[in-house]
């Protein structure tokens, strides 16, 4: 059998069925179509795809490629920060071989014609582009938008990211009727009053620093008030960037109650906390919801570690250098994250004893699939071919002018991650192969 | 031996050594102040730009002055005429200004951390005159000096702020000197206008204005803002000046020999009855004076002392 591509010493780990062991794989037609187990190819086989068409993946992970539920994109509208194409090949470096792209652009995904432009616009992208419709109309938080015909055009979510349904009507309205479509509804879940001005956490950070704050209850309520919708309407909710204590202790209560709630968390939330702005007042340190106390940041750990939050979402959202190099509250929030995400989550999360390599290859695969409803392959002869080789241990320095991402605001250059994804494959397609 | 810092970012933490050699400083100049020519040469040469984005009369006329008693070309620009309006960036501004070989730069400005921006930008040496709610560093150093003239010590002292704790600068500025300097510090205003754990800054806090002047020996009494009652912060003036307005009847619990201050501008029947503001324990006027001389101090000893090898102050 002549493959397209061969993927040799690699330690498969499948999300799936939870299997760890080494072999070879053989890709066609951009599927896996064998899989080898230790020692059934041999040298000579190999050596007909010597040059591109093989991978060494020696001493590295081979596993089901990534899937991002929270990226923005900001196409159309801010090419100037980010398009389909520099997006998805920043998703490609990360590893990540789907991304759900959240409706906040110019203009808002509301609509069929919106999604369709950005989907097809992602065709010949590297990685596979989802959109999430906008709840309401141009994210205003008043109307619904033409949520069936969102989901016609392939929207697997729906979302006002960046602003709260404030109207808590409104969003029983849209969680109604999201269900008949069996979607879920993201929610940014930070009360809109209590958050008004926020530019930190609220905190003896913000206090010392003489900011206006967030407060942590901003987020709490907000969590607590749509739970209760949704366990009202019995639809389902997907809570975006979960990053306080008391939000974690929510969901992890509307789970036990039986509400159908998911969520996620960033890596700069489980990483970072806010005592770091008065450094250096960085504005890539800048980011809604903020960056938290260090008991909040432990929490966020718990919740991964106990199930309470599923996956993890990388909430890239690129600015220009031009937008972050002015004063701190005249920076836009938001931080990019694709390209950082696998090492920050192997550096702070598996190095130091909370999650098992294959805890993170599912918070980062079947667990955000599932939500979306999108299938997730797994590693077997048949399936589609998205895979993600990287070395769990080898060390890098994460450096400006190593991203694929249009803009650069990363808060994380210079920091030394473990972790490095050596290439990605999606559909068959060598989509990312890191330098030697 | 010069300061440990080429800029005066903050008070937070900078060294004690630092704060008394701009406090012994200060008193020379402030000898200066009184001799009938007050003009002295060290900024001879030097070129100091006042960067006013906020709407400032004492503090930028206190800074001129200064400049001008040490013989620096001086320039002031405010906000409202400047390039801002046409969309000019914070950094083009200061780096066209430095481009024109400026040697110090002293800025004003609504956002918190726009001093430190500065010293990434710019080579200048940066004097903040006030960023958004977080510090105000000279008007601190001008309040501990006032009131080191008067009792010849700060350690031991116990200073009571009161009034928008949260929206302060100056407080801010004054709790992290005082501290320094080993005085006891106490807060004191309506609970909306304490921001969160204020007590983490080591500092006693109260909201019962009676109790808070047990044992007290300065009250620093700082400026309400009319903006705080719209945002709902305070339910009308009328109450705030029961509550929290300080009237001499008000002063009985204070420690003998008490001093009264205000960083100004006063709202008069407000926060301060004109007993307290004009009576004989007010500082108030002393305080303008004193802010040139420790003005002209932190200019000197930043730009007008032998050049030092030092590094840039951080906050950490």
């Amino acid at each position: 059998m002549e493959f397209d591509l061969l993927i040799i010493n690699g330690h498969l780990i499948d999300p799936g069925f939870g299997f760890s062991k080494k072999a070879d794989i053989g890709i066609a037609g951009g599927k896996i179509a064998r899989i080898f187990e230790e020692g059934q190819l041999n040298k000579d086989e190999i050596k007909k795809y010597l040059g591109d068409r093989v991978i060494d993946a020696a001493g590295a992970v081979v596993a089901t490629g990534f899937l991002d539920l929270h990226v923005h994109f900001r196409e159309p509208g801010r090419e100037d920060k980010e398009t389909i194409m520099t997006g998805s090949r920043a998703a490609a470096a990360g590893g990540f071989t789907s991304v759900c792209c959240m409706p906040n652009t110019q203009p808002a995904i509301d609509n069929q014609e919106t999604a369709k432009f950005v989907t097809s616009l992602a065709e010949k992208g590297y990685c596979r582009v989802y959109c999430i419709g906008a709840i309401t109309k141009n994210r205003a938080g008043q109307e619904l938008s033409e949520i069936g015909d969102l989901v016609k055009a392939g929207v697997v979510a729906i979302s006002d990211d960046g602003d709260y349904v404030q109207n808590p009507e409104v969003m029983r309205r849209a969680l109604e009727y999201a269900r008949m479509f069996d979607i879920p509804v993201i929610s940014h879940a930070e009360d809109i009053f209590l958050a008004a001005g926020g530019l930190m956490n609220e905190s003896f950070q913000s206090t010392r620093l003489g900011m206006t704050g967030r407060p942590a209850v901003a987020e709490e309520i907000a969590i607590i008030r749509d739970i209760k919708l949704a366990g009202l309407t019995g639809s389902r909710l997907h809570i975006a960037h979960v990053s306080t204590a008391g939000g974690v202790e929510a969901i992890r209560r509307g789970k036990a109650e039986g509400v159908r709630v998911t969520a996620e968390a960033t890596p700069h939330h489980f990483t970072l906390t806010d005592d770091l702005i008065a450094a250096r007042f960085d504005t890539n340190l800048r980011v809604n919801p903020p960056l938290r106390t260090e008991a909040d940041r432990q929490a966020v750990i718990a919740g991964l570690v106990d199930g309470t939050i599923d996956c993890i979402a990388t909430d890239h959202a690129p600015h220009t250098d031009e937008e972050k190099d002015v004063e701190f509250d005249q920076a836009p929030p938001g931080m990019i994250g694709l390209e950082t995400c696998l090492g920050l989550a192997i550096t702070e999360l598996v190095d130091k004893g909370y999650l098992t390599l294959l805890d993170v290859i599912r918070k980062l695969s079947t667990n955000p699939a599932a939500i979306v409803g999108l299938p997730c392959n797994g590693l077997s002869v048949g399936e589609t071919a998205d895979l993600v080789i990287f070395d769990p241990e080898a060390e890098w320095t994460v450096r400006r002018e190593g991203f694929f991402s249009k803009s650069k605001n990363s808060p994380f250059i210079g920091r030394k991650l473990k972790g490095k994804v050596l290439a990605t494959i999606m559909n068959g397609r060598v989509t990312h192969r890191a330098e030697v | 031996m010069g300061l440990s810092t080429r800029h005066l970012l903050q008070l937070e933490g900078a060294p004690r050594e630092d704060l008394n050699l701009i406090l012994d400083t200060a008193e020379s100049f402030r000898e200066i102040l009184d001799r009938p020519i007050k003009k002295v040469p060290p900024l001879r040469g030097k070129t100091v730009v006042n960067l006013f984005y906020e709407p400032s009369t004492r503090t930028r006329i206190s800074f001129e002055l200064a400049e001008k008693r040490l013989s620096a070309d001086t320039i002031s620009f405010s906000a409202a005429t400047s390039s801002v309006k046409k969309g000019e960036t914070l950094k083009d501004t200061v780096r066209n200004i430095e481009a024109m070989r400026i040697d110090m730069v002293v800025v004003r400005h609504g956002s918190a951390g726009v001093p430190y921006y500065l010293t990434q930008c710019l080579d200048a040496n940066i004097v903040n005159a006030g960023d958004g709610t977080h510090e105000h560093p000279t008007q601190g150093l001008l309040d501990i000096f006032t009131i080191r003239r008067k009792y010849k010590k700060i350690a031991g002292l116990r200073v009571l702020l009161v009034g928008d704790i949260k929206h302060s600068r100056v407080a801010r500025s004054n709790i992290w000197g005082l501290k320094t300097l080993g005085a006891s510090v106490a807060v004191c205003g309506p609970t909306t206008l304490l921001p969160y754990e204020v007590e983490r800054f080591g500092v006693d806090v109260y909201t019962d204005i009676e109790k808070a002047m047990e044992g007290v020996d300065v009250v620093n009494i700082l400026r309400i803002q009319l903006e705080r009652q719209q945002a709902g912060l305070f339910p009308s003036q009328r109450e705030y000046t029961n509550l929290f307005g300080i009237s001499s009847e008000r002063l009985a619990r204070l420690n003998p020999n008490y001093t009264i201050m205000h960083p100004g501008p006063m709202n008069r029947g407000v926060e301060i009855t004109n007993e307290v503001a004009d009576g004989p324990s007010s500082v108030i006027l002393e305080q303008v004076t004193n802010g040139q001389a420790v003005r002209m101090a932190v200019l000197f000893l930043l730009g007008g002392a032998d050049k030092r090898e030092t590094e840039l102050a951080k906050t950490e």
